[in-house]
């Protein structure tokens, strides 16, 4: 599904990701995690085409098409969906008609016809039930207003409606009471497939009880240094990221 | 509307100036040029009765003795007046006696402009006053309107069929010696929709006038007036187009609106004059002038304005609050791009007790474009709690525009309540990368957010207008993202 090869990227000056590598299977979750400024969220948006990011080196391979050379409006038409860490509020547009927008473009770059306003209305219904969103939240100006767990509900429930390939959640559960963080996990674990994958970043162990993943990796100084599975971010939780610190200099040092 | 919004982002495709076409037709002209000959030949092309002649007259002298303003945040070379023609009129076999003996190739003209003169094909209840330069060609739905005492014609024949009327109230809202502009219009106008609803009746169908510039070299001057007495409700739309031509034309207009006790005037304007290139080549200059006075208690007036053309826009559409109890608003999204500016804006006049105004503006600036906002809320020694509250929002796409808000407060009543609200934002490269994620290109993005920032205004407008305004933005700023 996507495979990362030796991915150098960095904004202005700096140099961020530092050569990574990781493959990324139909079916599977994988998380990444690492402290603050190891580079998590770039990767996520690099991925997703932000352009103030520099790609330097390497390649990226989604669904083998060559993901660096598409725009990120055609990454995400190919099923690549990120789900921000802070998403934007837009006035006056309602959420209802901005997904609706999303949707038929995904929709026309796929040859499809548009959803008519029928069937859209029965996919939204549908859908909202997986992250528990009221009407009245959609009918409202896109993120406007709208409380943490409000926004990253939102960001759920326009991945579900979007039904991506490969969806990135970037640091999904920053801001999340324990009550929202299970209600996105929900939304997440229902939409889980043999055909699609999950890129879940996160600076927590937390979230990863709730999404449980196939492999996790830890991302440190803008390399993945160290890959394996759950119990990884078990270790994690319990040792803190020191003991990545601690073993990389050990390495090092040998 | 979320269906319609779909379409409309569908349809944003081309960039260019949709009806910018020029028909081909023989015109009747008057010479270049204005002095008192030419005012005298355009009142004998009309047959005028001579205390209108007399009326252009004066105004003609006063407008000698003025001086062209130039306090507006806007530059254009000097206007060479004499090198306009004041009087074009496209030339018909015969006079028309019904709608079906209008010339086709002037039917189709307004066909391609989506405007339709048989009214068995209008879908719903729009009556139309066509004016192509300076003359009105046709005016649908006149008979239906008059059994219910409606009068719905062109400004011309109103001075032939209602001389009494039309000497009542013409110059009442907007003197001749108001400013500049209106002199040069008092003197010269040619055409314009005229429009009386008697007491008591609810106009049952949407009045609307589309003014089309058609010949070259030429002024349009049109004079609009719109009285509803005691109780009466009208719907009025104005739009309009032009030919994309290099050199500017001069459009001066008047438009007043008298509405008496408790009646109510809600008039919208659809503004799509030829823009110029976006080297600021041609265009339209929009010298409007258009007030509106709320003589009887409990009236109210109100102005939504979608101006998205003209190379420079100017005017201000306002309210003599004069009645108790009385309401002003005004609704106004101005976009400017490439080289465009606007200085547009509002004036309420608080003079009666308990009278209410509200402002709500919205600029949207692209490319090397200034767009203005000039405001001001008056409110007179005898206004006792008056209220106005004003929201002035600007949007700036890019960073070679600019947006100017210029609010003027005067307060003699101190239990005036007067609130100002203004904001700028700029549309974020966050928000659109946010768009794009989703599967939107930039431009879609960009006319979704536009129509969002809008969505106020727009919501305004009657439906089927709302629709091709919400195109109509989207049209106007392609290209001038990304």
């Amino acid at each position: 599904m996507l495979k990362i090869t030796d991915l150098h990227a960095g904004i202005e000056e700096k140099k961020i990701l530092k050569g990574i590598n990781l493959e990324i299977k139909a079916g599977e979750v994988h998380a990444i995690m690492g402290p603050n400024g190891s580079g998590k969220s770039t990767l996520a948006s690099v991925l997703a085409g932000r352009e103030s990011f520099e790609v330097t080196g390497g390649s990226v391979a989604f669904q083998g098409k060559d993901l660096l050379e598409m725009s990120p409006e055609d990454r995400a038409r190919e099923g690549m969906f990120l789900a921000f860490q802070y998403p934007v509020e837009i006035p006056g547009v309602s959420t209802t008609n901005f997904i609706k927008t999303a949707v038929n473009e995904t929709r026309k770059y796929r040859g499809q016809e548009p959803l008519d306003a029928v069937a859209f209305l029965k996919l939204m219904k549908e859908r909202m039930k997986l992250v528990q969103i009221d009407q009245s939240l959609l009918s409202r100006s896109l993120n406007e207003g709208f409380s943490g767990g409000e926004k990253k509900r939102n960001e759920i429930f326009q991945m579900a409606m979007l039904e991506p390939k490969l969806a990135i959640l970037d640091e999904t559960d920053s801001g999340l009471d324990i009550d929202a963080l299970r209600i996105v996990a929900n939304g997440v674990n229902q939409l889980r497939s043999k055909d699609n994958a999950f890129l879940v970043v996160t600076h927590y162990q937390r979230l990863l009880e709730y999404i449980v993943p196939d492999f996790v990796h830890v991302l440190y100084n803008g390399r993945i240094v160290k890959s394996g599975t759950k119990e990884l971010a078990l270790e994690l939780e319990e040792k803190g990221y020191d003991f990545i610190k601690n073993e990389l200099l050990v390495t090092e040092q040998a | 509307m979320y269906e319609e919004n779909d379409d409309i982002l569908g349809e944003v495709t081309s960039s260019e100036y949709k009806y910018g076409f020029v028909t081909d037709i023989e015109s009747d002209d008057a010479p270049k040029g204005l002095n008192e000959d030419i005012i005298r030949f355009i009142s004998a092309k009309k047959k005028e009765p001579g205390w209108l002649l007399e009326w252009r007259l004066k105004a003609y002298r006063h407008w000698l003795t003025m001086e062209e303003p130039t306090w507006p945040n806007v530059q254009y070379p000097a206007i060479n007046y004499q090198d306009v023609i004041y009087y074009s009129a496209p030339k018909q076999k015969i006079a028309p006696n019904s709608l079906d003996e209008i010339d086709p190739e002037l039917r189709r003209t307004f066909e391609k402009l989506g405007i339709s003169l048989q009214e068995q094909k209008r879908l719903t209840g729009v009556a139309v006053d066509a004016v192509i330069d300076s003359v009105s060609i046709a005016t649908t739905f006149k008979e239906e309107l008059a059994e219910l005492g409606i009068i719905f014609c062109s400004m011309s024949e109103a001075v032939q069929e209602h001389p009494e009327l039309v000497r009542k109230y013409i110059g009442s809202v907007v003197p001749p010696t108001d400013n500049y502009f209106s002199a040069l219009n008092s003197a010269v106008f040619t055409d314009g929709s005229f429009c009386f609803i008697p007491a008591g009746v609810r106009c049952p169908m949407e009045l609307s006038t589309y003014f089309r510039i058609n010949a070259a070299n030429t002024g349009q001057f049109e004079r609009t007036l719109i009285v509803a007495e005691a109780g009466a409700y009208v719907s009025y739309l104005e739009g309009c187009t032009a030919p994309m031509r290099d050199e500017n034309q001069l459009h001066a207009a008047v438009v007043e609106i008298v509405a008496m006790e408790k009646a109510e005037v809600k008039y919208s304007t659809v503004q799509n004059w030829y823009p110029g290139d976006k080297d600021g080549h041609g265009g339209i200059y929009n010298f409007v002038t258009k007030r509106g006075i709320c003589q009887g208690d409990y009236s109210k007036i109100s102005w939504t304005q979608v101006e998205t053309g003209s190379a420079i826009t100017w005017k201000y559409p306002s309210v003599i609050l004069k009645g108790d109890y009385s309401n002003g608003e005004f609704y106004s999204v101005a976009v400017t791009n490439n080289m465009q500016q606007a200085d547009t804006g509002t004036k309420m006049i608080h003079l009666g007790k308990h009278t209410r105004s509200r402002i709500v503006s919205k600029g949207i600036s692209a490319g090397k474009s200034n767009n203005s906002y000039r405001g001001l809320v008056q409110v007179g020694r005898n206004a006792t709690n008056a209220r106005n509250f004003s929201q002035c929002d600007s949007l700036l796409l890019g960073d070679k525009c600019g947006a100017h808000t210029f609010p003027y407060i005067e307060v003699k009543n101190n239990t005036a309540v007067v609130e100002h609200e203004a904001t700028t934002s700029k549309i974020g490269e966050d928000q659109i990368f946010y768009c794009n994620q989703r599967g939107m290109d930039t431009e879609t993005a960009v006319a979704l957010i536009i129509n969002g920032f809008a969505k106020e205004v727009m919501n305004q407008l009657p439906m089927e207008f709302a629709v091709e305004a919400q195109k109509l933005l989207a049209i106007s700023l392609e290209g001038s993202v990304g």
